[in-house]
């Protein structure tokens, strides 16, 4: 039983997660998107989602500290037990509280305001409930396991987390966790599946790259193609390379 | 020096008459899709007025286009990179639907339906956003020809800034007032804030003929776009999440056919042809400070194409040779340069707009015979002259739109066309000719008599001079009328034909071209473009 939900449905569920990002971007790109309804409703929205997103951005930092480094190095470079657990826990707290008004005050928003609702699709709905279900109980980690009792998630979980990618993960490491702890990598683990086939992919279109692309985009129908796909083998046009491409230089950059 | 060519647009205000069949036949042929029931690529605005979406002029309010900062680098008003993505997940100035206006349509069913009853069935207008019954109060030309002046005229952000400037009381009053259409398009600027509002860098301009265009496999949804373009002519599609605008109709130019828009206007107003500039100019022009100085920056980035130093930098830059003679008889070129009564829309903005207007010389029989030196002849030209200062249309008005405020531009303008009516009035009526009338515009007698041409016969081949995309490249043209801001979401509510993961999931991007896989592969292998009649299924299968 140990080995199905901490070896095997993970694994499951991270393969569902990288080829169906792979299958989306592939044949929906068109239906990659945010699917915005700022248009519809803008006064609880711009309260709402900054509170979310802002809030889980530090949560997601939060996890990666937690879980991707070691407290070995934390302690060498002279962070005591106490520190971490001080800041864990306040930062934690606070980002955990925005995210979770914000997410309340998102889904009252989608559900009172008719014409959001009614562009709300049956997959946005199931995706909230596990979303939320992840974030709830993540926070209740953060009470459990800090204030009602002590559980070190950096003893058990976070060795888990990093043996999984090395692909030799105990499972005894989390069944012997607190069982909000093991309810919250189950539900993670389902949103994770669940997450390519939802708006949740927007995630991985942070446009990081606008901070250092030129502000003008240009660009020209590709030289080196007689239409839209390559030639066969064999059958390429014998032609000299041209020696630019029509857009080019500093206010421009072709793209490509 | 980097020679461009751009497809550019002039449109004669001077004969506009309002009729909207541009923007209808534009709504037909691109926007009549579910989620851009609101969306207008092509809208004729009455002016004065709030214009569509309301006040969009205000960019004190709606911070589009760029600004010099005072260093002198070019910056976008809304504010830098940086600046953008912490407001991502907020647009703070996004225009609501309220600024639009709730699209609707009527319970058509019910006129059909009703049971026999005493009175005649109603049918009722329902919102297409929330599906309920609603009241119409806005919608995208409902101070068309004044309506609700002057309650709503007095929003005009134009018609404010001249009153604050030149504490000008613009009558307004019945019996007093003025107006005149503006349709715009999306400008295709020299230098797009939408573009360079993209987060997701969706919005590029094409290298060869400078059309503006929404990639929309690339756009995300950030809506940044929208709040970039002072002239809010990027809209965004409320159904699948992407940002739409004007395509110029780049299918139709690529064959040598001029946009949907400039076909149908039964004015005859509006000329489409190319314009070399250069690219390296750009930004030096667009970041010039003095905001009236831009009308003249931009025209400095302009190339002659006559030119044998800009042909072969063009030819060299691989600009094809039927290109540069397409630019050489070009009608915008024409207006813009050799005859100087085209103007650019808000230079102020400093996007480097392509789509240009000639300004209207309004009625002006009354305020002749006011000011008439000579009442023998009421339209001689200096009695013309002397009237644009009165017209109805104020210079300064004008002159706010087209020119950052310079009156004295718009009235050279104006006087050119006066003059131009003096000039064939004497023509027309037998007399002969007077040549002093070329001269006192500054223009030749031959120059004055090839504008009356282009600007009153205006045929259909001086107007749209259109070189075709290649025809050793027309396989890259495949998806012909296809691979733009378009793909088919099927009924009202969009339940119904989503797939098992939600709208908009697992379901390719499907041009509305291609309709089976099978096809597909045949359209992909064959050696030649595919004709219609050859197309298995049709387009509603």
């Amino acid at each position: 039983m140990d080995v199905l939900l901490w070896v095997i449905v993970p694994y499951v569920c991270l393969a569902i997660f990288v080829v169906g990002h792979l299958w989306r971007y592939k044949y929906d790109k068109f239906g990659w998107t945010t699917r915005s309804s700022q248009m519809y409703e803008s006064k609880l929205l711009r309260i709402g989602s900054p509170m979310f997103h802002f809030g889980l951005l530090f949560v997601i930092g939060g996890h990666v500290i937690g879980l991707v480094i070691p407290k070995s190095w934390t302690e060498a470079v002279g962070i005591t037990e106490g520190m971490y657990h001080f800041m864990a826990v306040s930062i934690g707290a606070i980002a955990g509280f925005c995210t979770v008004v914000g997410m309340i005050i998102l889904i009252y928003r989608r559900r009172t305001t008719g014409p959001v609702f009614s562009a709300t699709t049956n997959m946005d709905k199931v995706m909230y409930v596990f979303l939320a279900a992840v974030i709830l109980l993540g926070l209740s980690n953060t009470v459990v396991g800090n204030i009602l009792s002590h559980y070190d998630y950096r003893e058990g979980v976070s060795i888990w987390w990093r043996q999984f990618f090395t692909l030799h993960p105990d499972p005894s490491l989390m069944a012997n966790a607190p069982t909000t702890f093991r309810l919250h990598t189950l539900a993670a683990c389902a949103l994770f599946a669940l997450w390519p086939f939802t708006r949740l992919v927007h995630v991985f279109s942070a446009p990081l790259g606008y901070l250092w692309r030129p502000y003008v985009v240009y660009r020209a129908k590709p030289n080196s193609r007689l239409g839209s796909r390559d030639a066969r083998r064999g059958w390429e046009r014998s032609e000299l390379p041209r020696p630019e491409d029509r857009a080019h230089g500093s206010h421009t950059s072709s793209r490509r | 020096m980097r020679v461009m060519a751009q497809m550019a647009m002039v449109m004669n205000l001077d004969k506009c008459i309002g009729c909207h069949t541009c923007s209808v036949t534009c709504k037909q042929a691109w926007t009549n899709r579910s989620g851009t029931e609101y969306v207008w690529w092509n809208n004729v605005e009455t002016r004065p007025g709030q214009g569509y979406p309301r006040t969009y002029e205000d960019q004190e309010r709606w911070k589009g286009g760029w600004v010099v900062s005072p260093s002198g680098r070019l910056k976008l008003r809304a504010g830098g990179r940086v600046k953008k993505l912490l407001q991502i997940f907020a647009n703070p100035v996004l225009p609501s639907l309220e600024d639009y206006y709730e699209p609707w349509t009527y319970d058509y069913d019910t006129l059909v339906k009703a049971p026999l009853q005493e009175h005649t069935p109603v049918a009722r207008p329902y919102s297409l956003i929330s599906g309920k019954p609603m009241n119409i109060s806005w919608s995208a030309n409902w101070d068309d020809n004044l309506g609700g002046a002057p309650e709503l005229t007095k929003n005009d952000p134009v018609l404010r800034k001249i009153r604050d400037a030149a504490a000008e009381s613009v009558q307004l009053e019945y019996k007093k007032t003025f107006m005149f259409y503006l349709p715009r398009i999306c400008e295709h600027c020299l230098n797009p804030s939408c573009a360079a509002s993209c987060p997701s860098g969706a919005i590029y301009k094409r290298a060869e003929d400078g059309i503006v265009l929404v990639d929309q496999d690339a756009c995300r949804g950030w809506r940044q776009c929208i709040t970039g373009c002072p002239y809010k002519k990027v809209y965004f599609n409320h159904r699948t999440g992407k940002a739409e605008k004007c395509t110029f109709c780049f299918p139709r130019i690529e064959v040598g056919i001029p946009t949907v828009c400039s076909e149908t206007c039964v004015g005859r107003l509006r000329y489409i042809g190319l314009v070399l500039y250069d690219a390296d100019k750009v930004l030096e022009a667009a970041a010039n400070p003095d905001d009236t100085a831009l009308y003249q920056a931009q025209r400095a980035c302009f190339l002659d194409p006559h030119d044998p130093e800009v042909i072969s930098a063009a030819q060299r830059d691989g600009i094809p040779f039927d290109w540069i003679e397409g630019a050489q008889r070009s009608p915008v070129w024409r207006l813009i340069h050799d005859y100087e009564v085209a103007l650019p829309l808000h230079p102020e903005y400093r996007t480097m707009p392509m789509v240009w207007y000639i300004p209207p010389l309004s009625p002006i029989v009354d305020e002749v015979t006011k000011v008439a030196v000579d009442p023998e002849s009421p339209e001689s030209h200096d009695v013309l002259f002397a009237a644009i200062d009165t017209l109805r249309i104020p210079t300064a008005y004008l002159a706010e739109l087209f020119t950052a405020g310079d009156v004295a531009v718009v009235e050279k303008v104006l006087k050119r066309l006066a003059a131009m009516r003096s000039y064939m009035r004497d023509i027309n009526l037998g007399r002969d000719p007077r040549g002093e009338i070329a001269e006192a515009v500054g223009m030749r007698e031959e120059d004055l008599y090839d504008m009356y041409r282009l600007l009153a016969l205006a045929k259909y081949d001086e107007r749209y001079v259109i070189p075709t995309g290649h025809a050793e490249d027309a396989h890259r043209l495949e998806e012909l009328a296809t691979d733009c801001a378009v793909s088919e979401h099927i009924g009202l509510d969009g339940r119904g034909t989503e797939g098992p993961f939600g709208a908009d999931s697992g379901r390719g991007p499907v041009p509305v071209a291609i309709q089976t896989f099978a096809e597909t592969k045949r359209r992909q292998q064959a050696d030649e473009m595919g004709r219609p009649a050859d197309r298995q299924g049709g387009l509603t299968q």
